[in-house]
């Protein structure tokens, strides 16, 4: 048995599980609510995160300097690009989704447009911002480290936990206190109930894009900012195992997807830790999405059918 | 007009859009199109260069091979609804990366280079009718019709008497035939394969021969997967070079995603529904969620 | 001789019970209507009996054998056919192919085969064929063949999903609600219908709301109201009940 820093081992996977809860929060969102899954959420993600890059260095790198030379702090660059990653959330449903909302195969059609529109981002900021990696500059965030008994880990990480943390807590303030979460949980339920009691269901699927958008962004945003590494396929590798979280804690089930994140966060993080080999890590959460679909397809936390009886 | 390899790789497309068809006809939106193909592209690869079998055994092993891993993974996830299945299918090609990866006689992240070209344009032409003769004889066959009521309504079909279980099992071993098929005779073709060729973004690229051509008809998906791969090259002639640059690689990314955009939206029955009877269209991209209420 | 034996058949949802604690059977060349207001069980029961919903308690037993824990599709191959009370045609296939896809249980053609072009397959087809077109015919939709199922009338869509029914030559016809929306002069030809195939000594489990047609074609009728069979008898019998004349007719007229 190899000696194991159990409390690095801790940190890495409390990090690695907020990543992925907060990824994976924003995705089983617009699946509860609109019941379609939503493949251009790692675009958002990726592009969210190069949008606060952008305000920060006031930078465009395939372009040049941005107009007025105006760079922003970090905090206030990662709000407003959350801003700009929820209406592009916004943009997307107009785009892709709205549109095949009466189809009878538009759970089909919408998952493809969706992957159209996530191939057409992608080249986007390929081309805005060059293949190769890019990175938050030095100083972005005050270098250092948080430790715990023999572990430690930086601040940009732990940043992302307590991101992570606070997002999930007004998510779940927002959708279970307030007027409009209880108006997306009802259209969730059942949109032409909604619609009898005089919610405005467009509007509401609206806001639940620009929501899971903005979400998405910020995931992109404090994730790129931790590994210090953008670049326009980044959103491809979470957004496979953001699918794992999301099934696992149960499609549309907010509580379910943060579950899901730590729990196939520590899952992986402690298989490293015991084999002492990260060959087989990213296969874990796939084996775990598989047997769960097969076994218990409701997922841990949800209730929804997912195939026949 | 185009050049040899631009051709053979269109023969290939046409094969993994064939592919796909088959479960696309039977009303199954799987993804495992990629995976198999890697199985059957490496399988293919070692027993040519470790075991030294002759090209024809390996073609059959990489055909069977597929076959069987769709059995397996057919029976538990084929009675997953809707995305489900897609989703469960993407897994698949997850684990295989991963598998590849850490296999010592597959060259692990770099792959294999340096496998002998075997394939010969005949093979191609063979391969191609074969998947088309087989395509075209499933219309109006009884296997054929059972597909057509599973994709339009799998209730219905079942208590007609279909058994959808076996006819999804079939699509989904025969689509893996020809994905296998289609992988062994590309990597003894172009020589080098990776673990990275066989994921995420080669699946949504067989998907898109698919949904741009039409899967209402088999020839949907061949026409498809022909447009989509002289499309890079068309762009790269003289008329165009001084336009826009497309070596750059995001246009070609940016075109793909405005078509299959546009497609989707505007042309549900794909390409091919421009020029077949008006009202076969819409015919679902796949069947949507079984319903019990069946009132 | 009796085909098809119900016995204290049940089906709850959550705490609804849709059916509760039924029993009736239906004798070979029998028409059995199956009445009771809107929410009464009665598709439920046909559900229960197609396999599309297992009971919570209760027996279905069909020409002597238990159907209550078989897939649909072998229940269909046992020999019971059926009609949805919300139309369910394949809505891409013209009204010919709708109906060769309900000859399914009665050909048996390899696909093997059809790639060796093997003649016997090409005349099974062609019978396959020519059964639906006698069938189209047998519906007043003989004209109709290359129609698109769904661009046809609604009375036409009914008839058509009988006929795609018949296909499988079932033994026992279950109908939910043909007459649905129908004008008077597509009743008629619906009420003639079903006549001609009690005539020819077709079982039919027969739901509807139409009196004309439930009185008019039923041998006997068996009334549910809130999941429970209420009354049970021939038309005659069922038109002067009380029970039923409070719990339904009442409603009605
Ligand atoms: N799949 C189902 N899930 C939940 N409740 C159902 C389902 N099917 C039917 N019910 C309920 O069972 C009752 C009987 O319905 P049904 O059999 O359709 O009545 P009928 O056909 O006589 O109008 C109704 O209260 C209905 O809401
Ligand atoms: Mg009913």
């Amino acid at each position: 048995m190899p000696d194991i820093n159990w409390s690095q081992q801790l940190l890495n996977g409390l990090f690695a599980g907020s990543a992925y809860a907060l990824f994976a929060v924003g995705y089983t969102l617009i699946f509860g609510v609109l019941d379609i899954l939503n493949l251009a959420h790692q675009a958002i993600y990726m592009l969210g995160a190069f949008c606060a890059l952008v305000l920060v260095t006031g930078n465009v790198a395939g372009l040049g300097p941005l107009p007025g030379g105006m760079q922003l702090p970090f905090w206030l660059a990662t709000l407003l690009a959350m801003l700009v990653a929820g209406l592009l959330g916004i943009l997307l449903d107009r785009l892709a989704f709205a549109p095949l909302r009466k189809r009878p195969d538009t759970h089909f059609s919408g998952m493809i447009s969706s992957i159209a529109v996530a191939l057409i981002f992608e080249a986007l900021a390929t081309w805005l911002f060059l293949p190769q990696r890019s990175q938050f500059p030095a100083g972005t965030i005050r270098p250092g480290a948080v430790t715990l008994g023999q572990g430690a880990l930086s601040y940009s990480r732990v940043l992302v936990i307590v991101a992570a943390l606070v997002l999930v807590v007004l998510l779940t303030v927002l959708l279970r206190f307030t007027k409009l979460g209880k108006a997306i949980r009802a259209v969730a339920e059942n949109p032409k109930a909604a619609r009898l009691l005089g919610i405005n269901v467009e509007a509401i699927y609206s806001f639940s894009f620009f929501l899971s958008s903005a979400l998405g962004g910020a995931a992109g945003i404090f994730y790129g900012l931790a590994v210090s590494r953008l670049d326009p396929t980044m959103g491809r590798s979470v957004e496979l195992k953001g699918l794992a979280v999301i099934i696992l804690g149960g499609m549309g089930s907010v509580p379910g997807a943060v579950l899901g994140g730590y729990l196939l966060g520590l899952t992986e993080v402690l298989s490293v830790a015991l084999t002492n080999t990260s060959n087989y890590r990213d296969a874990i959460a796939f084996v775990l999405l598989f047997l769960i679909l097969v076994l218990r397809p409701s997922g841990l936390l949800g209730a929804r059918r997912v195939r026949e009886a | 007009m185009f050049g040899e390899s631009v051709r053979q790789l269109m023969a290939i497309n046409a094969l993994l859009a064939l592919s796909i068809y088959l479960t696309l006809a039977c009303g199954q939106l799987s993804l495992a199109n990629a995976a198999f193909m890697g199985i059957g592209a490496y399988l293919g690869a070692v027993l040519t260069l470790n075991a030294g079998w002759p090209f024809w055994a390996v073609i059959v092993a990489a055909v069977i091979v597929p076959m069987l891993v769709a059995v397996l993974v057919g029976l538990p996830s084929l009675r997953l609804r809707g995305v489900f299945l897609a989703i469960a299918t993407l897994g698949l090609g997850e684990v295989l990366r991963v598998v590849i990866v850490n296999l010592r006689a597959t060259g692990g992240a770099e792959g294999i280079s340096s496998i002998p070209v075997k394939t010969h344009d005949w093979h191609l032409a063979l391969a191609l009718a074969v998947a088309l003769y087989l395509t075209w004889r499933l219309r109006g066959s009884r296997m054929g019709y059972a597909f057509e009521a599973i994709r339009e309504d799998e209730t219905v079909a079942r208590t007609m008497g279909i058994n959808t279980t076996r006819y999804k099992l079939i699509a989904f071993v025969l689509s893996a035939a020809l994905a296998g098929l289609a992988g062994v005779l590309k990597a003894h073709l172009f020589r080098a394969i990776t673990p990275g060729d066989y994921g995420f973004v080669q699946a949504v690229d067989i998907l898109t021969f698919a949904v741009v051509g039409g899967s209402a008809s088999f020839l949907g998906p061949a026409l498809g997967a022909v447009l989509l791969t002289a499309l890079p090259e068309l762009l790269r002639s003289n008329v165009l070079r001084d336009v826009v640059n497309f070596e750059a690689g995001w246009q070609t990314l940016f075109l793909n995603g405005v078509i299959l955009l546009l497609v989707i939206l505007f042309l549900p029955n794909g390409l091919v529904s421009l020029f077949t009877r008006q009202w076969r269209r819409p015919t679902p991209l796949a069947s949507e969620p079984a319903t019990v209420e069946a009132t | 001789m009796t085909l098809l034996r119900v016995e204290g058949l049940t089906r709850r949802f959550g705490g609804v019970v849709a059916v509760d604690d039924v029993s009736f059977t239906v004798g070979a060349g029998e028409i059995v209507g199956l009445i009771g207001p809107n929410g009464a069980g009665k598709t439920t029961v046909i559900n229960l009996l197609t396999g599309l919903l297992r009971p919570s308690s209760g027996q279905i037993e069909f020409n002597g054998a238990r159907l209550d824990s078989l897939t649909p599709h072998r229940i269909a191959r046992a020999g019971v056919a059926r009609t949805y009370q919300n139309i369910r045609l394949f809505r891409g296939l013209s009204a010919l192919d709708n109906v060769i896809v309900g000859t399914h249980l009665r050909t048996r053609a390899s696909f093997a085969a059809r790639l060796a072009f093997a003649p016997a397959v090409r005349r099974e087809e062609a019978e396959a064929r020519e059964t639906a077109r006698a069938l189209l015919a047998r519906v007043n939709l003989g004209q109709r063949e290359a129609a698109r199922a769904t661009s046809l009338p609604y009375g036409e869509q009914r008839r058509l999903e009988i006929a795609r029914a018949l296909a499988a030559q079932p033994e026992l016809l279950l109908l939910d609600e043909p007459a649905a929306g129908m004008n008077p002069a597509e009743m008629d030809v619906l009420i003639a219908l079903i006549r001609s195939l009690r005539d020819e000594g077709q079982t039919i489990l027969l739901i509807e709301h139409n009196m004309q047609v439930v009185m008019g074609v039923c041998d006997r009728i068996v009334v549910l109201n809130f999941g429970r069979k209420i009354a049970e008898g021939t038309p005659a019998e069922i038109s002067r009940d009380k029970d039923v004349i409070t719990a339904y007719l009442g409603e009605e007229e």
